[in-house]
């Protein structure tokens, strides 16, 4: 792992002046005497005339750091970009990191030490359902501010949290459309870890497929976290014979199910498996060989074909590394310190009330997804593409939808 | 009367010294000391000291190892973050759900009406009742199925652990009833007294503390009683106690049921001032974790295992934030260093340098003796034998194999 | 059954058994080397799982070897034998540094281990990384063979199912046809009568337990054709492992197999009809309520305790 230091930072800084990036969102002249303190923070939050505070806040050890230190990655990323180019209201960020460490409550204490201890102005964070549900409370009473990355179950909103991924029918709602028209399907076998998320998608999904599409959803299966044994799942499967596998099995999990998958004899050839919990970062873990030929229903690919997405990837990969890879919570993580940079300039303040005011409407078009929008429920409008693996651990993007309205609380699906 | 009052409770001069400096530190030096959020911080780290202390009385004094106090924690926690669920869920605030008026958590799963073993979490007295009593229930079955059919030692350590490991199974597994892996969130009002404010929680912590020494107080008198004498002359030499004709078996079922309630105590009053209950607490793990609270405190003391609690919870704070890499080798290193070097933990050394410092005044002969052997025991003989139970014992060394 | 032709419930009845049958050898070759360390010393080896671990690491590093240098397809049973040897060898060390001080102290050997298992888990996160790595396969692995229409069967299984019985078989003949298994018996009968016949009895204590260890290592490298290695994967099986001992009768061979098979087929079986946590919670509930009816195991002299 890439220790960032202070060198590091101020060479990727130069490497940045003439990029694209910085091209596409408006030349920063803001001088922070324009701004005086005193009057973008009337909130107490810890910001100088020089400096403003960020708490990044996700599992740097235990066992999600695995998923969650892409995000950290990027929102470094989209941090040392925007520093470079004069950072907000003249005022550079600081960030202040903490470490949930895969734990739930410690993400409450931490959360709580960010926002009581060091005022900070915003948090990039969370990644589980869990660390989010842990946080929320905390967000709401100290009236923080919460740029959350991961497409996840919906069925929340709340005023102090953005939520730069998908929410379910986001992700789900499309894709099944998608696999349904191309393939024909019309029996879905669904399985998914065992928590609120997959259990939440799964839920949308049949109402979809069973209400919408007028398919039949075969069989529903939910495995506990960090099971690895699927012998008698795939048992089922093969003998409901569905058209298509649904699958949202997330973490060490997914592996075995798909090395499993393979072992049993199932694979893309004799079987169309959709799945909305692969991203290239499982990837790697799972290794493309097993996974060729199944697809996945993102919002956003590493091989995405547009100038913004080309840009962000070799920033990426110069600030960590040639072998890194990009997957769609990572993408989404980077979202969130430049609406949050976009919310503040329009407000003209630091101050949380005002940056939630101006968030709605809010447009990020240098986004490597290409274009997303605050929508006034405060998840984004996004599109869905759905992707086809190669065994090089990269993936065709084979469908894209327009813009989706995002609906957290979808009326018929619950 | 007096006196024998002031011997069992207090634990005679020295273990009277030893609860007056721990009252001053959780009722004065800590609250004076540090701002809020750290103290609530160390509010969380003092229900952890409940289990440690409840350790104590079962593996220091019973001998008796149980690797799944996290169950009667999390029983505890799970009551109280059950009545403070049903209150945060009343219809006014959950009106955006297809069921107004059951928690968001169950909605969320389809189910739409609350399940019958719910509805009586509406009622606080039930509540308070609940916390105590549904883990004593617990540990009773655990225990007279287990005591009364002379498992003891390993076999036990490992059946508790494959329990806490069924209940985290169940609680993940059923989670339109449980919560899931989420756990109770979103925990707001007791009684309408919102318990996220800052009068709350200083409110919670020194209701916290109090309970804590009350908790103590109780088991010294325990300690010091008969049964107390018994416990130890069992831990020593069962056999010989059950030749005398004591039924060992009631004894253990007794600690066992004891130390299950004052977990649960430190459970609820977790939820209460952390806000949330989750699986996280009711597992292998934190089970496991909660045994090296009391035996880096000193598995012998009451008063250590509080210490112990508090010293290894601020340790992993500190270390998680700066070294978040060190704190594993370190906690390991710990969970090592105290089995081979110091089996009775702080106490232990704690009571050698008092020794030394109070060698030159003469002790009152019978005083200090009952001292301590109720407070901590210095001499490390006793603690040896708890922890080595002759091989014969175990049932396994002299078995022909087939 | 809902749906199924008759046929169909064979296929299942088929196809279950083996798909149970690649839970059963993984757990099988951890509760041996449990079996032996516990039920012949005495000693609770919580970082047994951690072994295991070490075991699964030396085959994915091997295989990452094997492919550079194109001998992908052979590998693997070199990586057996090398995982043996790997978690033979530290668990040789172990001992010397750390076992023999606390044999006397079953709980504290617990705990120690426990300590010893959490530091490994840490080791292992900073050598090879948080993410979980997974073995290359050879090729001769991968896929299944169908004897019928419905039925599959997949080869990886029945390989590890094979390694399994050898490895059994390996340690009945070390333990009941060798000298050194009579010393072994010798020394857990009676430690001091061993000695006084001149039985190297720390010498025995320590190479049983590093055997014990080296046969976790062989599980590692089974566990990697069904599932990826990282390094908290250990800590998944300790705990059924130890249930599969102490539900066989901790000081009988033929115990830990029965009981390991009787696990394995009934979680796998539970599975297929109830969802897999309930499936896990009854065949955990089953096996301790027959444990509370009978502490001593399965299969175990009657001995009063």
């Amino acid at each position: 792992m890439y220790i960032f230091n202070r060198n590091k930072l101020s060479k990727i800084s130069s490497v940045f002046i003439g990029i694209t990036m910085a091209a596409s969102v408006m030349v920063n002249s803001v001088m922070a005497a324009d701004y005086p303190t005193a009057k973008v923070n009337t909130t107490k939050l810890n910001v100088t005339d020089t400096t403003v505070k960020v708490g990044i806040l996700h599992s740097a050890t235990g066992t999600m750091a695995i998923s969650e230190t892409g995000s950290i990655q990027a929102e470094k990323l989209a941090i040392a970009q925007i520093n470079a180019m004069g950072g907000i209201l003249g005022r550079k960020i600081e960030v202040i990191q903490e470490d949930g460490a895969s734990d739930w409550p410690t993400f409450a204490e931490k959360a709580r030490k960010l926002l009581v201890k060091d005022r900070v102005a915003a948090i990039m964070g969370c990644w589980t359902s869990a660390s989010r549900k842990a946080v929320l409370p905390v967000v709401e009473k100290e009236n923080g501010l919460l740029y959350y990355p991961t497409f996840y179950e919906g069925l929340e909103q709340s005023k102090n949290v953005i939520y730069t991924g998908q929410e379910a029918t986001q992700q789900i709602l499309a894709g099944i459309d998608w696999i349904a028209k191309e393939k024909g399907a019309k029996t879905f076998y669904l399985i998914g870890s065992d928590y609120i998320w997959p259990r939440t998608s799964m839920k949308i999904a049949r109402k979809h497929i069973e209400n919408v599409l007028k398919g039949k959803v075969v069989g529903e299966e939910y495995v506990a976290l960090g099971d690895t044994q699927f012998g008698s799942v795939i048992n089922k499967i093969r003998l409901k014979k569905p058209d298509v596998i649904y699958a949202a099995v997330v973490g060490g999990s997914n592996v075995a199910w798909f090395k499993q998958l393979k072992a049993a004899g199932i694979n893309s050839k004799t079987q169309t498996m959709l799945t909305i919990s692969v991203t290239e970062d499982e990837v790697l873990g799972i290794g493309g060989e097993n996974l060729e030929g199944f697809y996945s229903a993102m919002k956003y690919f590493q091989s995405l074909d547009n100038a913004n997405n080309k840009a962000f990837i070799a920033e990426f990969k110069k600030m960590w590394g040639p072998k890194s890879v990009v997957g769609d919570v990572t993408q989404a993580a980077y979202l969130g310190p430049w609406l949050w940079k976009a919310a503040v300039e329009k407000a003209g303040s630091f101050d949380v009330d005002k940056v939630v005011a101006a968030s709605p409407g809010i447009e990020f078009k240098a986004a490597p997804e290409r274009y997303v929008k605050i929508h006034n429920n405060h998840h984004l409008w996004s599109k869905l593409r759905v992707g086809k693996w190669r065994s090089d651990g990269q993936a065709d993007v084979v469908y894209e939808s327009a813009l989706i309205e995002p609906n957290p609380f979808p009326k018929g699906y619950q | 009367m007096m006196k024998a009052m002031y011997q069992n409770m207090l634990g005679g001069r020295s273990g009277m010294i030893g609860l007056l400096i721990l009252a001053a530190i959780i009722f004065l030096v800590l609250p004076l000391g540090l701002d809020l959020f750290r103290l609530n911080l160390v509010g969380k780290y003092l229900t952890y000291a409940f289990v440690a202390v409840s350790l104590v009385l079962l593996w220091g004094y019973g001998g008796i190892l149980s690797l799944g106090q996290g169950i009667f924690f999390g029983l505890g926690g799970y009551c109280m973050a059950m009545f403070l669920k049903l209150e945060a869920s009343d219809p006014e605030s959950t009106k955006i759900q297809t069921t107004p008026g059951i928690p968001d958590f169950m909605d969320w799963n389809q189910l739409t009406a609350l399940p019958w073993f719910w509805e009586p979490f509406h009622s606080l007295t039930f509540t308070l009742i609940a916390i105590l009593a549904v883990p004593t229930l617990f540990a009773f079955i655990i225990g007279y199925a287990m005591f009364k059919r002379r498992v003891g030692g390993v076999y036990f350590a490992i059946i508790t652990q494959v329990i806490a490991l069924i209940l985290t199974i169940l609680i993940v597994g059923q989670q339109g009833y449980t919560g899931g892996v989420n756990g109770i969130t979103d925990l707001k009002t007791l009684m309408g007294w919102d318990i996220r404010t800052d009068s709350a929680k200083y409110i919670l912590y020194f209701i916290n503390g109090a309970l804590l020494i009350a908790v103590i107080l109780v088991s010294r008198v325990i300690l010091g009683s008969k049964f107390g004498m018994l416990m130890l002359a069992m831990r020593d030499k069962e056999e010989r106690v059950r030749f005398s004709g004591y039924d060992v078996a009631d004894f253990k079922i007794f600690v066992f049921c004891l130390a299950a309630m004052i977990s649960a105590i430190g459970g609820a009053m977790f939820t209460l001032q952390v806000g949330f209950m989750s699986p996280t607490f009711v597992g292998i793990v934190p089970s496991i974790e909660m045994v090296i609270f009391a035996a880096v405190g000193g598995r012998m003391s009451l008063i250590g295992a509080v210490y112990g609690a508090l010293l290894v919870n601020y340790g992993k704070t500190v270390f998680s934030e700066s070294y978040p890499e060190l704190w594993l080798f370190l906690m390991g290193g710990l969970f090592i260093a105290v089995v081979m070097f110091f089996p009775n933990g702080l106490a232990g050394i704690y009571d050698k340098y008092e020794k030394k410092l109070f060698t030159r005044k003469p002790r009152k002969g019978s005083a200090s003796a009952m001292s301590s052997r109720t407070l901590s025991d210095p001499q490390p003989g006793p603690v040896r034998d708890a922890a080595s139970p002759p091989a014969k014992g175990m049932g396994i060394s002299n078995q022909p194999v087939n | 059954m809902d749906g199924y032709t008759t046929s169909e419930l064979w296929s299942i009845f088929a196809m279950q058994g083996f798909s149970g049958l690649s839970l059963l050898s993984v757990l099988l070759l951890m509760a041996l080397g449990l079996a032996i360390i516990f039920g012949q010393m005495g000693v609770i080896n919580m970082a047994h799982g951690e072994f295991m671990a070490i075991g699964a690491y030396t085959t994915v590093m091997l295989s990452k070897v094997a492919l550079e240098y194109g001998f992908g397809n052979y590998y693997f049973l070199f990586a057996i034998v090398a995982s043996f040897g790997v978690a033979f060898l530290v668990g040789y060390l172990v001992e010397l540094g750390l076992i023999q001080h606390l044999y006397k102290r079953p709980l504290d050997t617990l705990l120690a281990t426990w300590g010893l298992s959490l530091i490994m888990q840490q080791a292992f996160r900073s050598t090879f990384g948080a993410k979980e790595v997974s073995a290359e396969l050879p090729e001769w692995l991968m896929g299944s063979f169908k004897p019928t229409e419905t039925v599959d069967i997949p080869i990886n299984g029945v390989f590890v199912m094979g390694l399994t019985a050898v490895v059994c078989l390996g340690v009945f003949i070390f333990l009941f046809r060798s000298r050194w298994g009579l010393r072994v018996r010798a020394t857990t009968q009676n430690r001091v009568m061993a000695g006084a016949v001149g039985i190297n009895t720390k010498k025995v204590d320590r190479v049983t337990f590093a055997l014990g260890c080296g046969i976790a290592g062989v599980a590692g490298a089974a566990f990697t054709t069904i599932a990826s290695t990282g390094p908290t994967t250990g800590s998944l099986y300790i705990v059924d492992s130890f249930m599969v001992v102490v539900f066989g009768g901790a000081a009988s061979l033929m115990g830990t197999v029965l009981s390991a098979f009787g696990i394995a087929q009934a979680q796998s079986i539970l599975q297929f009809f109830m969802d897999s946590s309930m499936g896990k919670v009854v065949t955990l509930l089953v096996i301790v309520t027959i444990l509370m009816l009978r502490p001593e195991g399965l299969f175990a002299a009657k001995v009063r305790r």
